[in-house]
């Protein structure tokens, strides 16, 4: 169930400043692609294109194609909330919807898109939080506010709320950066298994993070601020970490950027 | 008037510094001379003294820090005193008005007071009550709401969530606007019309003058808490493949359902004591009319005016207008107090 995706000139606006500029890659099923680069290269913009959250923002536009097995997403027609619903997305920031209780927060998908059956609720809700590797740290206390969990297990939360709607594709920008170590190592083991049914996209600054569990990685850069970001290159990850083709990839991953 | 500790130490950390009963014997002293000055010079009115007093506190306070702590710890203590002097200052007036309400009001305060109106009493007499004005209020109240708190929260959602551009803006500038409409102004827009119509006075138009000053109470109050709520729990939303209007139902509004209740219930607040448009549109009547729709009806505002300003000198009528206002000023608490228990009830959980 897990769906490729094919980018083809993929060029994304805020209002009339362009952020990134002609990006076309495949991203294979029930892989793990990781985005690295500088702060403002259009990483996330580039995310946010994928499941069409770019255009939330008030001024965003796009242009080109992303095709998730043959199909436009930005194509005549396409409903955005179809799209999100088949490309899910975990932000930066842990954000669980303070009002619900933790097996609130992971229904929630289902419940307010209207498509379940009340009798699956709660096995859904289990599977998805045994598939965050949170069941057994929350399962006495499902009807706590999701907002009392620590941050690393607020994070997986979010995730169980993502992949609780089954969608093909999952996002995930910067999921780790607010987490400690710990966290964040409960957060990797957690992709390398979410990996075997999703196809997994994520954004990092963290280049050990992208090299422990990416299959393939894409180095995006800009000319220089106020320009346009640009992919670089996207190889397997073991290329681009110890013989990247293009110089400038070198440079930023030893170190030597800028 | 008060000693510094002057104990000469190496310390660059430490300097001399005023004992810790300085401020208060400083307010002592300047209370005592304000008295004095006042009694020398003549003045017999108690706010003269309390404002030399004050005004003495605070000079004294950077007069002594001055000399003993130096400059900058004088300045930090002339902030405090000025604080403290305008808090005194403006928890005067508000305690003396709620203290002679009370005292005032309790006089006829009973539940014969509540459950009875003025039909078979004059007004310069003793006995009757405010049951007619309490049903008057409630429903012209109620009524106004009804119709304000929907549209106004309805409107500052459009504001929030969807607004772009010029309608927005145009919006938010008419509800600046009508915020700053006075109460008799929103009377005499309804009156125009009812006068174009030929009707009688009735509790209806009162509501809809008053719905008119509570809308954008409403609108402010509610944009303002929707606004805090966090984008990113409408990405997180819109990420899962909810729709807009669901996300804004379910999350949004849950968020700050609080915060949106307080400010309804603030406004209600406010035009529970409107009396001018009351006046001009629901006109008042001494019996009992419980159909808002027909007839002219009371309300406690304008029964407050209205036995104080007809009731020819009668102490009576004093009296009775004064258990009113306490009647009033309690409804407004209650309403103050429901607003606050919803808001901490519906407030984002964060135990654990």
């Amino acid at each position: 169930m897990a769906k490729r995706i094919d980018v083809s000139g993929l060029t994304a606006y805020y209002g009339s400043h362009k952020a990134i500029e002609d990006i076309s890659m495949t991203v294979e099923p029930r892989s793990v692609t990781a985005f690295i680069g500088p702060s403002g290269c259009g990483k996330s913009t580039f995310l946010r294109t994928l499941n069409r959250m770019h255009e939330v923002t008030s001024g965003g536009r796009v242009e080109g194609k992303v095709l998730l097995d043959d199909e436009d997403l930005y194509g005549q027609g396409i409903d955005p909330v179809s799209v999100r619903r088949e490309v899910g997305m975990v932000f930066q920031r842990p954000n669980p919807f303070p009002t619900m209780s933790i097996f609130d927060n992971v229904a929630a998908g289902l419940r307010l898109n209207g498509s379940y059956k009340k009798s699956e609720l709660s096995e859904v809700v289990e599977k998805s939080l045994k598939g965050a590797n949170l069941w057994n740290e929350v399962k006495d206390r499902l009807n706590k506010p999701g907002s009392g969990l620590s941050g690393g297990q607020q994070q997986r939360l979010c995730i169980a709320r993502a992949i609780a709607v089954e969608p093909k594709v999952l996002l995930m920008d910067e999921p780790c950066s607010a987490l400690d170590p710990i966290s964040t190592l409960a957060i990797e083991d957690l992709i390398g298994e979410l990996k075997e049914r999703f196809t997994i996209v994520i954004v990092t600054h963290n280049m050990q993070q992208a090299a422990r569990v990416s299959d393939r990685t894409a180095f995006f850069n800009l000319a220089a601020v106020g320009q346009p970001g640009k992919l670089i290159e996207i190889d397997e990850t073991e290329r681009i970490f110890s013989n990247p083709s293009v110089q400038a990839t070198e440079d930023y991953i030893s170190g030597r950027f800028g | 008037m008060s000693t510094a500790i002057t104990e000469k130490r190496p310390s660059t950390l430490r300097g001399a510094s005023l004992p810790k009963w300085s401020p208060y014997a400083i307010a002592a002293g300047s209370v005592a001379l304000g008295l004095g000055i006042s009694a020398a010079a003549g003045l017999d009115s108690s706010i003269q003294w309390v404002l030399i007093a004050g005004l003495l506190f605070v000079l004294g306070t950077y007069a002594i820090a001055a000399r003993v702590e130096g400059r900058r710890q004088a300045k930090d203590r002339v902030a405090t005193a000025l604080v403290w002097v305008a808090f005194l200052l403006a928890v005067v007036p508000l305690v003396s008005l709620v203290w002679s309400t009370v005292s005032r009001g309790v006089k006829v305060l009973d539940i014969y007071f509540l459950t009875h109106s003025m039909g078979l009493v004059a007004d310069s007499e003793p006995g009757g009550g405010i049951y007619h004005a309490i049903i008057g209020s409630l429903e012209q109240v109620g009524l106004a709401t009804l119709i304000a708190a929907p549209i106004g929260v309805l409107t500052a959602i459009y504001l929030v969530e969807y607004g772009r551009g010029k309608l927005a803006k145009a919006v938010t500038f008419f509800v600046d606007v009508m915020t700053g409409i006075p109460s008799i102004v929103a009377g005499l827009f309804i009156l125009s019309i009812m006068l174009m119509f030929d009707m009688q006075p009735f509790g209806f138009a009162g509501s809809l003058a008053l719905a008119i000053l509570m809308m954008p109470v409403v609108v402010r109050s509610t944009e303002e808490m929707l606004k805090l709520v966090p984008n990113e729990l409408r990405e997180a939303s819109l990420a899962l493949g909810i729709p807009k209007w669901r996300t804004i139902l379910k999350v949004v509004i849950p968020t700050s359902l609080g915060g949106i209740t307080t400010g309804i219930m603030l406004a209600i607040a406010r035009i529970a004591g409107e009396t001018a448009p009351v006046l001009l549109l629901v006109w008042g009547n001494s019996l009992i009319n419980s159909n808002p729709f027909e007839g002219a009806q009371q309300s406690l505002p304008l029964y407050i005016y209205q036995q104080y300003a007809n009731s020819a000198g009668s102490g009576a009528a004093y009296d009775r207008a004064w258990a009113a206002s306490l009647t009033l000023i309690a409804f407004v608490m209650i309403l103050n107090l429901v607003a606050r228990g919803i808001a901490r009830w519906k407030a984002p959980k964060t135990g654990r």
